[in-house]
C-alpha cells in the first residue's frame, strides 16, 4: 500500500458537485484527482477531491472564486 | 482496465445490444402508445416484444403484467409504496439494499409496521423464521434474491411457499440475480419481481422491470399521460399503462429486447456457470492470503459471482483506489448502500471492497486481480 501523506481533501454532497469541481480544477492549476470518499472522513460513501497539501491555497482560491458547492475541506493522512 | 464491478452495472454488453440501441436512434423511433402512425406502432412493437421476452424469462405468463420503469429502485418503490397501506405489517431482512430499506422506512412513517429478520454470522438469512414472524396484519415479505455485497443467495422458493400458504405478498428484489439465476413466477407464486435492465440482464442503463403476478396491482407511484383514457382524471386501470405514466425509454428497451435474445441464446445457466467459475477461482486464491478477510458464506453451494473482502484494517476506499490507480482494476468500495451488512461485520467505517465477475471476464483478468491483492497484502506486513 502507498505510504500515507498529508493531503488536502475536498468532500462533496453529491456526484454532480464533484464533477463540477473536476471540470474547473485544471483552470485553477490543481493537479489532484477524484478519489472515493475516505472513510476516515466519512463512512457514507461518495466522492472527494484529493489535492497535494501544498496546493491548499489554490483549492481555497478556487472555492472562493467560483460558485462551487462542496461539503468541507479536510487535511488528512491518506 | 479490468472491470470487476458487474454487480453495480454490467460493463460489457453483447454487441447486438449496442446495435439495437444505435438502430433505434439512427432509424428513428416513435412514441410507443401515442398515436397510430407507422413510427409509433413500430415503437409499440419493440416495447411489446420486450415485454414478451421478459415475461418468458420470469415465467410470469402475461406480457401485459410486465411494467417498464427506469431501474430496480423505481420498481421497488412502486411495489412497496403501491401495495402497502397504513396498518399493514411487512417483513424484510436486516441485510437489504437501501432500495428496499428506504421505501420501507418511508412507509413506516406512513403507518406501516416493519419486522426485520436477522442474519447469522455468515450473512445468511434464516428464511425459515419468516413463518413465525407473520402476524394477522402482515401484508408482504420484501427481500432480495441475493445480497449485493456478500453474494449469499436466499431460498426464494421457501419464502414464496410460506407467503403462498399465508396468503401474503412476496415482493422480490432481483437486482442481483435477474439474468443470472432462474426466476419462475408461475411455479413459485412470487407476487412481484423488481429488477434493473442494466445489470445481469445486460441491457442499457435507464431500463427497469416490475413483473407482477395475476391479481397483484399496486397503486401508481406517478400519474400522467398514458395514451388511453385521456378524459379520465385518473390513470387507466389496465396494466401496464396503469403504472407507466409518461413516455417510455424505447431506445433503451430496444437494447433490452436484444439483451433478452442474447440471454435466451447464450443461456442464463451458462452465464451463471462461467461467471461463478471465475469468482470461485478468485475466492480459492485470495481467502488463503493471511491479511485478507472475505465476507459471506464461502461454503455455500450456490452464490452469485460477488466477493467482498478487506485487507487487514485498511480503508476499503484506499484499497479500491490503489487497485485502480496502480493495477487498473475497477472494484467498488465503501458501504454498498447496505448498512446492515456493515453492522453485522463491524465494517461501518472500513467498508468493504467488492469484486463482482461477469462471464465476459477472463482467467487472465482474474489472475491479475489475485496478483494485485497479493502485492497490496504484502505491503501491509
Amino acid at each position: 500500500m502507498r505510504i500515507k501523506a498529508l493531503q488536502c481533501v475536498v468532500t462533496f454532497r453529491s456526484t454532480t458537485d464533484a464533477m463540477e469541481f473536476e471540470a474547473r480544477a485544471a483552470a485553477f492549476g490543481l493537479s489532484g484527482r477524484i478519489i472515493p470518499l475516505p472513510p476516515v472522513i466519512d463512512a457514507g460513501c461518495g466522492l472527494a477531491w484529493k489535492e497535494d497539501e501544498a496546493n491548499t491555497g489554490l483549492v481555497e482560491k478556487m472555492l472562493a472564486a467560483g460558485q462551487l458547492s462542496y461539503d468541507k475541506i479536510c487535511h488528512v493522512m491518506i | 482496465m479490468i472491470y470487476l464491478d458487474h454487480a453495480a452495472t454490467s460493463f460489457h454488453k453483447p454487441p447486438e445490444v449496442a446495435a439495437a440501441v444505435f438502430s433505434a436512434l439512427q432509424n428513428g423511433t416513435g412514441n410507443s402508445g401515442r398515436g397510430a402512425h407507422g413510427a409509433t406502432l413500430d415503437a409499440s412493437r419493440v416495447v411489446h416484444r420486450t415485454r414478451e421476452k421478459i415475461s418468458r424469462l420470469f415465467r410470469s405468463g402475461d406480457p401485459a403484467r410486465v411494467v417498464f420503469t427506469t431501474n430496480a429502485t423505481e420498481s421497488l418503490n412502486i411495489a412497496v409504496q403501491g401495495l402497502l397501506k397504513p396498518g399493514d405489517h411487512c417483513i424484510s431482512t436486516e441485510l437489504e439494499h437501501n432500495s428496499v430499506l428506504r421505501p420501507l422506512f418511508l412507509m413506516e412513517e406512513r403507518g406501516v409496521q416493519l419486522g426485520f429478520l436477522p442474519a447469522d454470522a455468515k450473512g445468511n438469512i434464516v428464511t425459515a423464521a419468516i413463518a413465525a414472524s407473520i402476524r394477522e396484519n402482515t401484508r408482504a415479505v420484501v427481500l432480495s434474491h441475493a445480497s449485493n455485497v456478500l453474494g449469499n443467495i436466499r431460498d426464494i422458493e421457501q419464502v414464496a411457499a410460506v407467503c403462498r400458504e399465508s396468503g401474503i405478498l412476496f415482493i422480490l428484489d432481483a437486482a442481483q440475480t435477474a439474468g443470472l439465476l432462474p426466476i419462475n413466477m408461475a411455479q413459485s407464486g412470487i407476487s412481484a419481481v423488481c429488477c434493473s435492465g442494466h445489470k445481469s440482464l445486460l441491457g442499457p442503463q435507464g431500463t427497469g422491470v416490475l413483473c407482477l403476478a395475476a391479481g397483484v396491482q399496486p397503486d401508481p407511484l406517478k400519474v400522467g399521460g398514458s395514451g388511453v383514457d385521456s378524459f379520465s382524471r385518473r390513470m387507466p386501470d389496465a396494466l401496464p399503462a396503469a403504472l407507466e405514466a409518461g413516455t417510455l425509454n424505447t431506445h433503451g428497451l430496444a437494447g433490452l429486447c436484444a439483451a433478452c435474445d442474447y440471454l435466451e441464446h447464450y443461456g442464463v445457466a451458462r452465464i451463471f456457470a462461467e461467471s461463478s467459475r471465475l469468482a470461485n477461482k478468485f475466492i480459492a486464491e485470495v481467502q488463503d492470503i493471511d491479511e485478507i478477510i472475505v465476507y459471506g458464506d464461502m461454503a455455500a453451494r450456490v452464490r452469485t459471482p460477488v466477493v467482498a473482502l478487506n485487507i487487514a484494517s485498511c480503508d476499503s476506499a484506499e484499497v479500491a483506489d490503489e487497485l485502480f490507480e496502480r493495477f487498473g482494476i475497477a472494484t467498488r468500495a465503501g458501504a454498498h448502500c447496505a448498512p446492515g451488512v456493515h453492522r453485522l461485520y463491524g465494517t461501518e467505517r472500513q467498508g468493504m471492497v467488492r469484486f463482482s465477475f461477469s462471464h465476459f471476464n477472463t482467467d487472465c483478468e482474474v489472475d491479475q486481480a489475485i496478483s494485485a491483492l497479493k502485492v497490496l497484502a504484502e505491503e501491509t506486513r
